[in-house]
């Protein structure tokens, strides 16, 4: 399949590009921006495996949601530009290294000698009625219903913790505080005046 | 033929370049949060290559619950940075030295 082939070089180079570039863009919303483009290529490259669903939840709640969220907070902090100019520079050496490392070890490992007859497979398609999602709800929904629980749990958790951590209270609020309602002692509010003046 | 190898050369590049982001990053602690999104992103490409060469649905299961865990570990990430933000009106990762470690 020659188109195959072309989609998957064309989306996997676009991917290690953009990549790239979110790692040694100087602007934080440029970086935001090839994080999307990264993922959206991704997102194809995972199509072309056959997982449709992933893809599609990839693209709209990572791109939907967590990169709004990204972009949000990039223009909330304005971040002033000096700050972020000076970078890279000096970590450059030992980060080409560690990747290099890395990235030799790991396609070392993955040969397709070292796989055994999975590294010669070819890739096979589901037949024409084949349900993606269908396939994973089937597993979500029984096998895994617990795991998948937890996870609502999980996102549950962030939801309080989020905003439990960034929720201002009004400065004008007129609610009753009442912790510091019972440590207020007689010494706090009771002042006694005499003719003097006024005394402790 | 695109084979596993080629999703798994694809994956630990991607790796790789998420690793090098943390590296020379120290000014920017949004960047970091990126270079965490992307090694996810790596990672998730494994189980999804491997999912779909040995014909098992489990491994899009857990790229499922990796894009669920990463998504709360992004939103806790970015309001801790907020609050960071705000006391110390900085997310330079040289100046958070406070425990001299």
């Amino acid at each position: 399949m020659m188109i195959e082939k072309l989609v998957f070089y064309v989306f996997s180079a676009l991917l290690i590009g953009s990549a790239t570039m979110v790692i040694v863009s100087k602007h934080s919303v440029r970086a935001a921006f090839f994080l999307i483009v990264s993922f959206c290529a991704s997102a194809v490259l995972w199509m072309l495996l056959e997982a449709e669903f992933l893809a599609l939840l990839l693209i709209f709640v990572y791109v939907g949601a967590v990169m709004t969220l990204f972009m949000f907070v990039v223009m909330m902090l304005n971040l002033d530009k000096e700050a972020v100019q000076e970078k890279f520079v000096r970590y450059l050496p030992f980060a080409v290294l560690v990747v290099a490392l890395m990235v030799g070890v790991l396609v070392f490992a993955v040969k397709p000698s070292h796989l055994g007859n999975l590294g010669y497979a070819m890739s096979t398609h589901q037949a024409a009625d084949y349900s993606n999602t269908k396939a994973l709800g089937m597993l979500l929904y029984t096998q895994y219903v617990y795991a998948f629980e937890l996870a609502a749990v999980i996102l549950l958790i962030a939801i309080v913790a989020s905003i439990g951590l960034t929720h201002r209270e009004k400065a004008n609020n007129k609610r009753q505080r009442i912790a510091s309602q019972l440590q207020a002692t007689k010494a706090d509010r009771l002042v006694v005046i005499t003719d003097m003046g006024v005394s402790e | 033929m695109i084979t596993l190898t080629d999703y798994l050369v694809v994956g630990a590049i991607l790796f790789g370049l998420s690793l090098a982001g943390m590296v020379i990053n120290r000014k920017n602690l949004i960047v970091l949060l990126m270079s965490v999104e992307l090694m996810l992103l790596a990672v998730n490409m494994n189980f999804i290559a491997f999912s779909s060469f040995l014909q098992d649905s489990a491994g899009q299961i857990f790229v499922f619950f990796i894009l669920t865990v990463a998504a709360a570990e992004t939103a806790l990430g970015l309001a801790i940075l907020i609050i960071l933000f705000r006391t110390r009106q900085s997310i330079n990762v040289t100046d958070l030295d406070a425990l001299k470690g």
